[in-house]
């Protein structure tokens, strides 16, 4: 008889994630004890509030795309040896432009739904392009200049959205979208029980998703721009364009943050209002980290940051916990995710152990076999 | 007998690689002790165990017959073990003394003066010449590596570990150190001199231990040992020192230089004036003191620096101010100095890296699409090729290997790219004999398929071992080409320091 293929376990990115997840929710579930609550009270209301019914399911699943696609847009810079964190600015960019485009052009739904997504990638792209010029021609470092183009966008905002595309009674936020203007489906609404949250976006954030890793994965672009962000000198010396490489990299970050900018404004509010920096911008970063930078992982790390912020209120309702409870817990996974180094020692040991068990267990039928 | 310091069958393991398998060693006090071994033989390791940055698999410590633990640096100080490493640990813009007191400040109040007054003592008993008060960033680095020495001196190590000291000096500094080392002895120190030059472990060792891929080859005593014995038992086969090679046969020229004029980093010409010609099937070696003008040389030739005026031609084709990709495929190959910061993506593969200069045409790659077999299969050769030993092969990370096997893996890159032109800046830096020779060799076969090749070294000995002609560069100027077989290198050492040979100003 012939054992089976043993295969080396080892610690990868998934395991680390999870642990962090773990010790997170146990860091939370110990704050939610020194209030004097129960946690798995407070855990439970959380996961009822983001799944309990398909409407909730919907909320759940908006929230993510959103992070889904700003988490896509920094772990893609991550990647490629930048840190964006000027995604705020650029969901601003973006979502204004679609929205401006969305009000001044008339077509009908698909094509409409077509030309916002377009117009809002581009003006993400070109929030990210200027950044990204900057740190290829001037050496500004993008953390500076994309939090700057944050404020940039935010101000634009704030005068642009009252002067060209205010509503019928608020001063502080546009007209409302119709909903041929906007990524909301009606079959999609009908299968979530008439839940307008959800929307088109979704599609994008996934399909999204498939082209970074693809471009990461097999291309020769990938490949470029990995190599810059891992070592600038010896890609230049190879003859790579480093500056090239920096711009389009920033732009493409830029792009997949204004992509978010559609599904939030024109698709999960309907709406852009003034004076709100968008926090998802932030989140992203969160989500990007725990996702090990990896598309696959954004993904997952999304749908797990949105479930926690949309079962936060409903937690909240029911327990006394407050719903900042929920971003505590995201931050303490951040903290834990960022100390990763901890986890892979931790399980490397671990396996080693189980490994050299079974190695020693093989060994010795060998010795058997040979004996015969 | 009783050791000052035994390691006893040490085994420690990396994934896919066994670094030390079993490894003994012994050192008697107030003995050099070399440890000698090829480039990725276990030698780091095994005194990074020693001073508690890896924690061994199996096997134990003894110091004076007295079974000890060292789980990291605090501990292998606690045991009077002191290490010089290869890259100083040095704050640049501290004083001296402020180094040497970092971390052992004692009281909240820092007494300088008393440090500083024991280290000037510590200084003059053992000849370091040192000033206290001086800036780190403002003294050569022979004086910052005697700082590190007086660290240890410091907290009265007893038992010194010098890590390839000898890797960044100049031929005078190395004089220096071997004798602050014999004055070390004779204070009663015991020192561990880990290295690959055979020279210094003649001119200072007692005793060598010798290891070969990760195992335990044999002890020698020093002085009734010849270097080539030690080197054929440290390689596992005999090693020959002077490169064969047979005459050059030069035919047309390849890379022509003319009156080039480059800046340097500080805006000024860094090279002046500078015409070259490098014919197909010749070597030409560039020598000179470092800081000369080799580099912006280099860099103008292979695009990574504006060139101020001047003409550069690869085979004809007026290469002066394409970008780096035009002249890659111009036909420049280019193994560079630094190679850790240029020579490879360190967080990348080997199999990427392999193909850094050539992802983007076919078979690579089709419609952007990188194609991965033709890439492992490509890869795969150089590796069989040129001898790149690694824990994973194709998918070990590049910065994991052995500073001996990346430089195997950037010339092994090169070559197979088959350029007309091959520029070697430093190829053998930090490298052991066995690959030295055989990087030597396969520069040599590679001028011997009719190619030209530019070599840039700071080691006389290797501009003259490969070189076929000599040309000298003092202060970015060209003093003069020489043909190697009637030169001396006294010659060509005073044309470096600037004494023409011909006689004008």
């Amino acid at each position: 008889m012939r054992a089976k293929k043993y295969k080396e376990l080892k610690s990868n990115n998934f395991i680390i994630a999870i642990s962090a997840v773990v010790l997170g929710l146990l860091a939370g579930a110990l704050l939610i004890l020194l209030i004097g609550q129960n946690p798995f009270a407070a855990f439970w209301y959380i996961l009822k509030g983001a799944l309990m019914n398909v409407r909730r399911i919907a909320m759940t699943l908006a929230i993510s795309t959103t992070l889904m696609l700003v988490g896509l847009s920094i772990a893609f810079a991550f990647k490629t040896g930048l840190f964006n964190i000027g995604a705020s600015g650029q969901i601003l960019a973006g979502g204004l432009a679609a929205t401006t485009v969305a009000f001044a052009v008339d077509l009908p739904h698909v094509p409409m739904m077509f030309l916002i997504i377009l117009s809002g990638f581009a003006a993400g792209a070109i929030w990210g392009l200027i950044p990204g010029l900057l740190k290829a021609f001037f050496n500004v470092h993008e953390v500076v200049s994309t939090i700057m183009m944050n404020w940039i966008a935010y101000w634009v905002v704030f005068y642009f959205v009252p002067a060209f595309l205010k509503g019928p009674s608020l001063e502080t936020e546009s007209a409302m979208l119709p909903y041929e203007k906007t990524l909301r489906l009606d079959w999609l609404t009908n299968i979530f029980d008439g839940s307008n949250y959800v929307n088109a976006g979704l599609f994008v954030a996934l399909f999204a998703v498939i082209v970074i890793k693809f471009i990461m994965d097999k291309t020769t672009l990938g490949y470029e721009l990995k190599a810059v962000g891992h070592n600038r000198y010896g890609a230049e010396y190879a003859g790579i364009k480093v500056n090239r490489s920096v711009v389009l990299s920033m732009m493409i970050a830029g792009g997949l943050a204004g992509l978010a900018g559609v599904s939030y404004y024109c698709g999960y509010s309907g709406k852009i209002q003034i004076g709100v920096l968008p926090t998802q911008g932030f989140d992203g970063i969160a989500v990007a980290l725990l996702g090990a930078s990896s598309p696959i992982g954004v993904v997952f790390s999304a749908l797990f940051f949105g479930l926690l912020k949309a079962g936060k209120g409903f937690m909240s309702g029911n327990t006394l916990v407050p719903p900042e409870l929920a971003d505590t817990i995201i931050a303490v996974i951040i903290y834990f995710t960022a100390t990763s180094v901890m986890f892979r020692k931790f399980w490397d040991k671990r396996f080693k152990k189980i490994n050299e068990k079974h190695n020693v267990y093989k060994s010795d039928s060998n010795d058997i076999e040979e004996d015969k | 007998m009783k050791y000052a310091i035994e390691m006893l069958h040490i085994r420690k393991e990396f994934p896919g690689i066994v670094a030390n398998d079993d490894i003994t060693l012994q050192v008697k006090q107030g003995e050099i002790h070399a440890i000698l071994g090829e480039n990725g033989a276990g030698k780091s390791t095994l005194m990074s165990i020693l001073f508690g940055l890896y924690k061994a698999d199996l096997g134990e410590i003894k110091i004076n017959d007295k079974k000890v633990v060292i789980n990291n640096p605090n501990d292998a100080t606690d045991h009077k073990i002191g290490m010089v490493h290869q890259h100083f640990q040095l704050i640049e813009n501290y004083t001296v003394t402020e180094n040497i007191i970092l971390g052992k400040e004692g009281s909240f109040i820092l007494n300088k003066k008393d440090a500083s007054q024991k280290i000037k003592n510590l200084s003059d008993k053992y000849g370091l010449n040192i000033d206290p008060d001086s800036v780190i960033e403002d003294i050569t680095v022979g004086m910052q590596q005697r700082v590190e020495i007086l660290k240890m001196l410091y907290v009265d190590a007893n038992i010194l570990i010098f890590d390839e000291p000898t890797a960044v000096l100049t031929p005078q500094e190395i004089d220096d150190l071997l004798d602050i080392m014999r004055g070390l002895i004779k204070e009663g120190k015991c020192i561990i001199l880990i290295t690959h030059k055979l020279e210094e472990i003649k001119a200072v060792a007692d005793r060598c231990t010798i290891i070969r891929r990760g195992k335990m080859i044999d002890v020698v005593d020093v002085k009734s040992t010849s270097q080539s014995d030690m080197a054929s038992l440290m390689v596992g086969r005999p090693v020959n020192f002077k490169v064969d090679k047979k005459k050059a046969k030069p035919t047309d020229p390849v890379l022509e230089i003319k009156n080039l004029n480059v800046r340097n980093s500080k805006k000024l010409l860094g090279v002046k004036d500078f015409s070259l010609t490098v014919r197909a099937g010749e070597i030409v070696g560039i020598a000179g003191v470092d800081g000369n003008g080799q580099t912006e040389l280099i860099e103008a030739i292979t695009g990574l620096r504006k060139i101020e005026s001047g003409t550069v031609t690869v085979c004809n084709k007026d290469i002066t101010h394409l970008p780096v990709r035009d002249r890659n495929e111009a036909g420049v190959g280019h193994v560079p100095e630094d190679r850790q910061k240029h020579g490879l993506i360190m967080d990348n593969n080997l199999k990427d890296n392999f193909v850094i200069k050539d992802y983007y045409h076919a078979p690579f790659s089709k419609n952007s699409i990188l194609q991965q077999s033709v890439m492992k299969e490509y890869g795969q050769k150089i590796i069989d090729t040129f001898d790149v030993r690694s824990g994973e092969g194709l998918n070990s990370l590049s910065g994991k290997l052995s500073g001996g096997n990346q430089q195997k893996a950037i010339v092994g890159r090169e070559i197979m790219g088959n350029p007309k032109l091959l520029i070697v800046v430093q190829p053998t830096r930090g490298l052991d004999v066995g690959a030295i020779e055989f990087i030597h060799k396969q520069i040599i076969s590679h001028r011997d398929a009719g190619n030209a090749v530019l070599l840039i070294s700071f080691e006389l000995d290797e501009i003259f071992n490969l070189s076929d002609k000599i040309a000298v560069i003092s202060d970015g100027r060209l003093m003069d080409v020489v043909n190697t077989c009637d030169t001396e290198e006294r010659a060509v050492g005073l044309m470096m320091a600037g004494v023409s040979s011909k006689g004008d100003k």
